[in-house]
């Protein structure tokens, strides 16, 4: 259990470094998971460059999925928007360093599922995002 | 005279293992599903070893001993609930299906556009979206009977809504989440005073309280083997016999029938009418032995010791800092406690104490509406059987102090 909550994830949970929102924005997606009432919302801002500027998220829910939208933030910023792109869900479970049943990677995931509905500009996210 | 808790534990093959290495299991998710007794195992495995053919019509030694064993099933679980006849047991795959039985069969028959069913707003998942379905097919209305801020229905406005003269009356006995037993005497007698019919969703109160469908006089009960020591894939719906009888069939098939031709068939009499194709026998024979040993046990000492088992926990649980538990006192509830805890979502209080071998249930529960009643996405939930101990409950309570400290 310890390694499940590995301090690194209690502490971006508990003293998160990119929440909030930010305005004006280049892009903007929320999305929440009915199962649990987990909810994110991200807002990002590029530069001329394509890459991202800055990012924040916001939202509510259990530590994995806040933690989680935290890393994925933090991972992100200053990258080319096409690199954010090619994200995958390994991608999350490496910055947790953790493994994870499948009801809790859909807490983990919710971040990085509303961070590529954003970038690819689509009308909602699918699980078919993250696979 | 109270359960030798320990010694019935030896009857659970999976209360001794472990979760991992070193950290025994506490199954405190008997809600979800109870644990099964060797009597249970043993019965189904004996039935492949020896007994296993199809059963009805078959005219070979296996086929008369597997009828003979799946209509026993049939007696016994008729017998638990008091039904007046065997006849009444209509075996379906689990609660849900059961529920959806009456709504396809009996509710298409006899309701119409504008009539009413009335329903809970502590109501599962299982009896609440056949309902709404039925509606959406067939402008049948709905009214929920509230469910006030200490767990408990509010009767008042129930008999206010009996005033507009529903058709159909379903009901949990028992609330999966809140734990609440409600009166359900009183509220099918309402209910018939009113001239409608009730249904009952016996999924938690058949496993864990003495069930009289004669002395109730309900109409339909629905329960699921599953949460009383049985076998999955198996339940039953307990009809009366005269509503039975006129309802059409429910699914086609083989062994629903008495005669087909090519453009048409005679439905098979009560309950064969509402079987179609093979059957889950050997899960029919699990559900029998987990009956009979049920009433080895007793449904009162079952009962009381529950009773002991929630009240201890209600007590431990709310002495902790930060702790809200859902639903009524424990003189008004079953072995179930749903919590929050202040601060930390439930996935991660039920993932922590998981940790600690201590398996519990996070989430809505099937009971969405109830939690967006109480204004909240998520419980975790505590529920206890007759094999529960009161070292379990020790042990979760000192589970939560260390979620607290974790997340301190
Ligand atoms: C009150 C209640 N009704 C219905 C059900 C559905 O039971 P099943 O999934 O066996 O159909 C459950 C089980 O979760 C329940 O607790």
């Amino acid at each position: 259990m310890e390694d499940l909550y590995r301090e690194i994830i209690i502490d971006h949970y508990k003293n998160p470094q990119y929440r909030g929102r930010l305005d004006p924005h280049d892009i903007h997606f929320e999305d929440d998971n009915p199962l649990c009432g987990d909810h994110i919302e991200i807002t990002l801002r590029l530069d001329g460059d394509g890459k991202v500027a800055d990012g924040r998220f916001d939202g509510k829910g259990c530590a994995i999925s806040q933690a989680s939208a935290d890393l994925l933030i933090e991972s992100i910023v200053s990258k080319p928007v096409e690199e954010v792109k090619q994200l995958t869900k390994q991608d999350i479970l490496d910055l947790l360093g953790i493994d994870l049943g499948p009801v809790r990677l859909k807490c983990a995931l919710l971040s990085l599922k509303v961070l590529k509905a954003g970038v690819y500009g689509l009308g909602e996210a699918s699980d078919d995002l993250i696979e | 005279m109270p359960l030798d808790i320990p010694r019935l534990r030896q009857d659970f093959p999976i209360l001794n293992r472990e979760v991992r290495p070193g950290v025994p299991l506490a199954y405190l998710d008997s809600t979800a599903t109870a644990q099964k007794p060797l009597a249970v195992i043993n019965a189904m495995d004996e039935f492949y070893r020896r007994f296993n053919a199809n059963i009805h019509r078959g005219v070979h030694t296996l086929a008369e001993e597997s009828t003979a064993m799946y209509e026993a099933a049939r007696a016994k679980v008729a017998r638990f609930i008091n039904a007046p006849s065997a006849e009444q047991i209509i075996f379906t795959r689990n609660t849900t299906e059961a529920i959806n039985l009456v709504a396809y069969t009996w509710a298409r028959v006899n309701l119409k556009k504008g009539d009413l069913v009335v329903l809970t707003e502590m109501e599962h998942h299982s009896n609440l979206v056949p309902w709404h379905m039925l509606s959406a097919e067939r402008g049948v209305n709905l009214e929920f009977v509230p469910v006030m801020d200490d767990g408990l229905l509010d009767l008042d406005i129930y008999r206010a809504l009996l005033a507009r003269t529903p058709k159909l009356v379903a009901f949990t006995a028992m609330s999966n989440v809140l734990g609440t037993i409600n009166p359900v005497a009183e509220i099918i007698r309402l209910a018939h005073e009113a001239g409608a019919a009730t249904l009952v969703d016996g999924a938690q109160s058949v496993p864990h309280l003495p069930v009289d469908v004669q002395a109730l006089d309900v109409d339909f009960l629905a329960f699921s083997a599953h949460k009383m020591l049985g076998p999955t894939g198996i339940g039953a719906l307990y009809g009366k016999r005269p509503l039975l009888e006129a309802m059409p069939p429910f699914l086609g098939g083989g062994d629903m029938i008495k005669t087909v031709h090519l453009r048409n068939f005679v439905p098979n009499d009560v309950p064969h009418k509402f079987e179609a194709g093979t059957p889950a026998i050997a899960e029919a024979v699990g559900f029998g032995a987990a009956v009979d040993y049920l009433e080895t046990i007793g449904m009162d000492a079952v009962a009381s010791h529950e009773q002991e088992i929630i009240a201890y926990a209600l007590e431990r649980l709310e002495e902790i800092p930060g702790v809200k538990v859902f639903g009524p006192p424990a003189d008004k509830k079953g072995g179930v406690a749903a919590f929050t805890l202040d601060g930390i979502h439930p996935h991660d209080v039920a993932q922590i104490l998981d940790g600690s071998g201590i398996a519990v249930r996070a989430g809505h529960h099937c009971a969405q509406p109830l939690h967006e009643k109480f204004g909240i996405p998520a419980t975790t939930r505590a529920s206890f059987y007759l094999y529960s101990l009161r070292e379990e409950v020790d042990k979760l309570v000192k589970g939560i102090y260390e979620v607290k400290k974790i997340f301190g």
